[in-house]
């Protein structure tokens, strides 16, 4: 009996929420678009964020140190070496490897150029290296550089400064994403919060009859509350369908590429439907949040 | 105890306006009582006392068996179903018609589609307006508003009705028509009514219990039957 009457409520309140969004179009249209546009720099922010972490991973798979062995180590001082190496707190110990002459020459051997050549050069000297992984790459100097220090380590080689460079200007594109996304959910939140109050000071001669013939203060609320979720989910409408078709469309135009193989985008697949799943929860939780602030502000009964 | 009591109730605005000074009054289950006096007197106070508009300064106000000035904010709604006001403003909305405005409390409280049909044409007949339910506020008269807002009002079937000037802007005709339909609701739904008024025609014709206010003190309470020659009397 009371789920049946919390069910009448509920209906009636969605009912009234999309009765006053119709009703008052030209307000509802304006914070829609509000919303959407601020959305669709919400969906930029992370999809640029998104692929500038998936690229910084990738840079991070490829960058390696590569520390060359003295050739008259011993294979104690080898294993010595390694336990060195591995007990650095940057290095990757798993997917650290130790390449002798032998190995490089097998991997080498494989391109048959290459092979070609090796057999010509028969004395071409190699030497025995450790393939070293990082975890965090903005540290690689450092490492690089302890290693360098090692015992029987004779030279070290590791990505150029310019790797380096992108990888710390990717960094503040990131975060000065996160940033920008945060402000704008505010000013949404800001921009619905507006709506409602401006949907209940036109409402107002309402509420007062409505208190008056006796409706509950939450069956009051509940439709605001309903109508902002709902001006939310409208706002993230748009913003999806850039998201789905734009970034496919983009991703497409440039061939998955930016600029260098090196720089590869994330499949459209991979994170649209994460975004467009993003931008209705953003939509419908700052369209809530918006209209609960000014429901406490302006609805005082 | 009486269904309605008010025991040494004050009202004083926030501007320092008194508007009732230790008033007492007892109202009995199916009354049907005028609170008449000047403007300014305090009718519409103490009308808004009863149905929690305002909140007396000291004193206590008993409606059945709610102590209405203890009442907290969050339970007002639960006295209101219980009582049906009448406004001289009628406070209609005027984008839903007239079955909508009667039915608007009733949905507010989650009633059931085919109960609140039933009593929306139920009140309706009461005030003999069925032929305009589809109508809207603007569409309709004076005469007629007044009796949307009176089936609004008796829609829930209250044991207490609040008249604040139901006739303040109605002509003398219709002022009439208006009274026999609550007449006729007091008879037949054994309803208290309690009306403030300043029309003495209407009083005088009702031969009623009469409360007279004067500057915010009870100065007159005549039984059943009795009239007012003047206001002050």
């Amino acid at each position: 009996m009371f789920k049946m009457r919390m069910l009448r409520i509920c209906r009636k309140s969605i009912k009234d929420a999309f009765k006053s969004i119709f009703r008052n179009f030209s307000l509802s249209m304006a914070s829609i678009s509000c919303t959407a546009v601020t959305l669709i720099l919400v969906a930029v922010a992370i999809l640029v964020t998104y692929n500038v972490r998936s690229i910084t991973n990738d840079i991070e798979e490829v960058l390696t140190i590569v520390a060359l062995v003295d050739q008259n180590a011993t294979e104690e001082e080898v294993e010595a070496l390694k336990t060195q190496i591995n007990d650095l707190e940057n290095v990757d110990a798993e997917k650290t490897t130790y390449d002798t002459t032998t190995d490089i020459k097998e991997s080498l051997s494989k391109d048959d150029d290459i092979k070609e050549i090796l057999e010509i050069l028969d004395d071409f000297k190699l030497e025995s290296a450790f393939v070293v992984h990082v975890k965090d790459v903005r540290d690689i100097t450092d490492t690089a550089m302890e290693i360098e220090g090692f015992d029987k380590v004779s030279r070290v080689k590791y990505g150029e400064s310019l790797v380096n460079k992108l990888v710390s200007m990717f960094d503040i594109i990131k975060n000065a994403c996160i940033v920008a996304v945060i402000a704008l959910i505010l000013v949404t939140a800001f921009l619905i919060a507006n709506t409602i109050k401006i949907t209940i000071f036109s409402r107002r001669q309402e509420i007062n009859i409505m208190r008056l013939v006796g409706t509950s203060n939450t069956v009051i609320k509940f439709p605001f509350l309903i109508e902002g979720f709902v001006l939310g989910i409208i706002g993230a409408i748009i913003p999806i369908l850039l998201t789905i078709y734009g970034y496919a469309f983009f991703y497409d135009f440039v061939g998955g590429k930016l600029f260098t193989d090196l720089v590869v985008l994330v499949k459209p697949e991979e994170i649209i439907y994460i975004t467009s799943l993003v931008l209705v929860i953003v939509g419908g939780v700052v369209g809530m949040f918006g209209s609960v602030n000014a429901v406490r502000r302006y609805l005082k009964i | 105890m009486e269904f309605i009591e008010l025991k040494n109730v004050f009202k004083v605005y926030k501007n320092g306006v008194s508007a009732l000074a230790d008033v007492n009054l007892s109202i009995s289950k199916g009354e049907f009582v005028f609170i008449i006096g000047q403007s300014g007197s305090g009718k519409s106070t103490l009308t808004k006392l009863l149905y929690r508009e305002e909140k007396p300064n000291r004193g206590s106000v008993f409606v059945g068996n709610i102590n209405v000035s203890k009442l907290k904010n969050g339970n007002v709604y639960k006295l209101r179903r219980k009582i049906g006001v009448v406004f001289q403003d009628f406070k209609l909305l005027p984008k839903l018609n007239v079955y909508e405005n009667i039915a608007y409390p009733l949905e507010s409280y989650g009633m059931k589609d085919s109960e609140i049909r039933e009593k929306v044409l139920k009140a309706l007949e009461r005030v003999g307006l069925k032929e305009k339910i589809r109508s809207y506020p603007n569409q309709l008269s004076g005469g007629e508003q007044q009796r949307v807002c009176i089936a609004r009002a008796i829609v829930n079937e209250p044991k207490l009705i609040i008249c604040d000037e139901p006739t303040g802007d109605l002509d003398p005709k219709i002022s009439k028509e208006i009274m026999d339909v609550l007449d006729k609701i007091n008879r037949e739904m054994d309803s208290t009514i309690i009306m403030a008024t300043h029309d003495r025609e209407i009083v005088n014709r009702m031969k009623k219990r009469v409360v007279c206010l004067h500057e915010g003190v009870i100065v007159s309470d005549k039984k059943k039957g009795s009239y007012v020659q003047n206001e002050n009397a």
